[in-house]
């Protein structure tokens, strides 16, 4: 049967077809829809979300150990925080066949940096393997497990945004059925103790030369050849750009792309004229292939950063244009911003007001620092924001310069927060922490997490209590504020008693998603008595879509928005916010 | 339109207005015509109402699953302005087609942007051929404000050389998944139909 498939829905059918017995994983863009695709398969395959992505490899490595083919899956800056189990990974190899789905995000459209995860394969010298399309995407993450079976080894699966996001024909498989080798104890693989690290290390060189030689001949490596003029080496999306630009020309695919298979690549080389290596982000292919002494063009012409697209092979290859320039001037901008209805609104409208420096992390309130609410001035990695804060208040106390409030999300706080906030009190700091409990991993989809009390599979489970965990790690009862998370009154107040003090203190605003109420409820609805406004802007100044200016500069509140929060109705001064029915 | 040639279609508008849907009915229609289908969209925020784009490609073998800038044969912009973001796109002979509802993006609201005064003029300047339509106005007619995405895939359709048998077919399709009442798939094939005969 044919199905039109994106990256990742074609993956978790993968998953579901190479016999997998366990997934785990956090969400992260683009990685996320994978496990959310694969539950379809629960039958089959158990998945769950982790709290972070450490914690999701540590137990695919021990499902591995105990048997079954399991998959951990991760954005790419995920695998930084699970980087410490990979390296060992490596060494100890596989039991059952184990994955790793690095999703890496060209163009950064919802992350922090691009980082080119090859590079990890590389240093933990580990086979990756990258799909062009969906239905590679299906008939690699089943090739994967077989390799890593086959060769004793974890196994980095890349994907791209492109790959991840973008749907293509997928002929579907049967699946296979992969009994459970079960644990055995094996003190020379399982312990990396230095004594069987230094063996088990020869191991790996031996394991990366054998690869390479696999790298030959197999499947995954697609030779296409046609005009002997042009060559092209070239992985992942960007050989579907190069199609388009060389129809003719003659193509060397890697799918499996570390190690490279140099025999197959000095070959390949031999055959044509001019040879060019098309591949997003870092010169990866290109520096090995210029060590072998290989002349190729690359990166010299090709940008080394954001993705690639037809037009940008075309331009830079061919200096060639085919289309008319067309540039619209002055288009207002249209960043994404926190939703009408938004529990982060009125938090971050305070932290605005009181005028502090805001140590920020990953998530929707990290929408916070945009304008008008303009709330946060740092933003470094999830859990980040606690240990910035702290470590600001340290330094200024050589050069006080403000007041600090660190703010970090429910799922944040769960995924790295925790270690952060007992680093406060352990080293006695003085910090104000913010916690935005939504209740929901919002930013990637709405994902359940500890805090939730419900699982990927739709399980009632313990909920996490976020009071009592505070608590535990040494935060006093009087300095440990919930909040309601919409009433502007009491979080100022809040604020104002928490940041006079001097020992470390935790807010928690509390207020829902507006995606994770139920579907009947009974939204409020506001608009503009345009007699009462005077047009004072001050509801502006919130940041909410569904508020804009009319043409006597008078605000509306557009009824198909809004969600009735009220929290414009709290800061107008002059009443003019009214309820009416929906 | 002859089944060889390619056809080309990028959707845009902003977070929440049903665009990702309306991509994969389309899909899901130029892949029962027989078309090889490719799309691809980025939505990581989507839905915090920024820009959305979603660019739908088949014909015969399509590689590529974004349009070349001057390939398109139709920008189906949901939104009054969003669609000048990408007329490099368009190709020679392209159209856009133009939702005329305005949502005002917050950067105007205060007031670090302009919201344009006539689009519509923007386009003709740059000889564009647009087709506009108030369809955020159909729908509040329609009883529902959620089908503005049926009724500008409907416009769009009765561009396309396609069976609207077919159309039909995968729509009822949809609604039948999604278990939508009766009441609910009447508005939405009222909305296709509407779309389609505007
Ligand atoms: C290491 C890492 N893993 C995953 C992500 C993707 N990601 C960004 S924000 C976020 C979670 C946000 O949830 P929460 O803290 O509850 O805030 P909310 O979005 O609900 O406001 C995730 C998973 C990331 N940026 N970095």
């Amino acid at each position: 049967m044919k199905k039109l498939l994106s990256g990742n829905e074609a993956v978790a059918r993968g998953i579901y077809e190479a016999g997998v017995k366990f997934a785990s994983a956090y969400p992260g863009t683009p990685s996320t829809e994978i496990l959310e695709n694969v539950v379809q398969y629960k039958k089959d395959v158990y998945c769950e979300w982790a709290p972070n992505e450490k914690v999701a490899l540590e137990a695919v490595i021990g499902a591995s150990m105990g048997g079954v083919r399991a998959i951990s899956v991760m954005k790419h800056v995920g695998l930084n925080v699970a980087a410490d189990p990979l390296f060992s990974m490596a060494y100890i190899g596989s039991n059952g066949g184990i994955v790793i789905i690095t999703a890496d995000e060209p163009s950064m459209h919802s992350s922090q940096n691009e980082q080119d995860n090859r590079h990890y394969a590389r240093a933990a010298k580990i086979p990756c393997i990258e799909p062009s399309d969906s239905q590679e995407a299906k008939d690699f993450i089943i090739a994967a497990f077989e390799i890593s079976e086959k060769f004793d080894t974890p196994v980095l699966f890349r994907m791209t945004t492109r790959i991840c996001h973008s749907k293509s024909i997928v002929e579907l498989g049967k699946k296979k059925e992969v009994p459970s080798k079960g644990f055995t104890k094996n003190f020379q693989k399982y312990v990396v103790l230095p004594a069987n690290a230094r063996k088990l290390h020869l191991k790996v060189e031996e394991r990366l030369k054998k690869l390479e030689k696999y790298g030959y001949n197999c499947l995954l490596n697609k030779l296409e050849i046609n005009d002997s003029k042009i060559g092209i080496i070239t992985n992942g999306i960007a050989y579907q750009y190069a199609k388009e630009v060389f129809p003719d020309a003659s193509i060397l695919k890697l799918g499996l792309t570390f190690p490279i298979p140099k025999k197959l690549i000095s070959e390949f080389a031999k055959k044509v004229k001019t040879l060019y290596v098309i591949e997003e982000l870092e010169p990866f292919f290109e520096e090995q292939i210029k060590a072998m002494g290989i002349k190729i063009i690359g990166k010299d012409k090709l940008p080394i950063t954001f993705e690639f697209n037809t037009n940008i092979v075309e331009e830079n290859l061919l200096n060639r244009k085919s289309y008319r320039e067309i540039e619209v001037k002055n288009l207002p901008p249209r960043p994404p911003a926190l939703c009408p209805g938004c529990p982060h609104r009125a938090p971050f409208y305070t932290l605005h007001k009181l005028d502090v420096n805001v140590t920020g992390d990953i998530g929707c309130y990290t929408l916070g620092g945009l304008p008008p609410l303009s709330a946060i001035h740092t933003c470094v990695c999830m859990g980040a924001s606690i240990g910035c804060g702290y470590g600001i208040e340290k330094a200024m106390e050589q050069n006080p310069t403000g007041k600090v409030v660190a703010v970090i999300g429910d799922s944040t706080f769960v995924h790295s927060g925790i270690t952060e906030l007992i680093n406060v009190i352990y080293n006695k700091g003085i910090s104000t922490i913010c916690i935005m409990d939504n209740s929901i991993t919002a930013m990637t989809g709405h994902q359940e997490h500890p805090g939730t009390g419900k699982t990927l599979m739709g399980e009632q489970t313990h909920k996490l209590d976020l009071i009592e965990l505070v608590k535990a790690c040494g935060v006093k009862k009087e300095n440990l504020r919930p909040v309601n998370a919409f009433d502007l009154k009491e979080i100022m107040t809040v604020f104002k008693e928490e940041l006079a003090k001097s020992e470390p203190s935790v807010i928690i605003t509390q207020g829902p998603c507006i995606f994770i109420e139920p579907k009947n409820k009974k939204w409020k609805l506001f608009e503009i008595d345009s007699e009462k406004c005077k047009a004072c802007s001050i509801c502006l100044q919130i940041g909410c879509p569904a508020i804009s200016k009319s043409d006597d500069n008078k605000a509306v509140i557009d009824p198909i928005f809004c969600l009735g929060c009220t929290v414009c109705v709290q800061v107008c001064p002059f009443d003019s916010i009214i309820e009416i029915k929906r | 339109m002859a089944k060889k040639n390619n056809i080309n279609i990028l959707i845009c508008g902003v977070g929440g207005q049903g665009i990702l849907l309306a991509s994969e009915i389309l899909s899901e229609v130029l892949m029962k015509v027989g078309y090889d289908v490719k799309k691809s969209e980025i939505h990581g925020m989507a839905q915090r109402g920024g820009s959305v784009e979603s660019h739908i490609r088949a014909g015969k073998k399509v590689y590529s699953p974004l349009i070349k800038k001057g390939e398109a044969d139709f920008i189906l912009s949901f939104e009054s302005i969003e669609g000048l973001r990408y007329l490099e796109y368009l190709s020679p002979k392209g159209k856009l087609i133009r939702n005329t509802q305005k949502i005002i993006p917050l950067t105007v609201t205060i007031g670090n942007a302009e919201y344009p005064k006539n689009p519509e003029k923007i386009a003709k300047q740059n000889d564009i051929d647009t087709i506009s339509i108030n369809a955020a106005e159909i729908a509040r007619q329609l009883g529902s404000d959620k089908v503005v995405n049926i009724i500008l895939l409907g416009v769009l359709a009765k561009f396309l050389d396609i069976d609207k048998k077919i159309w039909d077919d995968i729509l009822l399709n949809w609604m039948k998944a999604k278990k939508l009442s009766q009441k609910i798939t009447k508005i939405n094939s009222s909305a296709f139909e509407k779309g389609f005969n505007s």
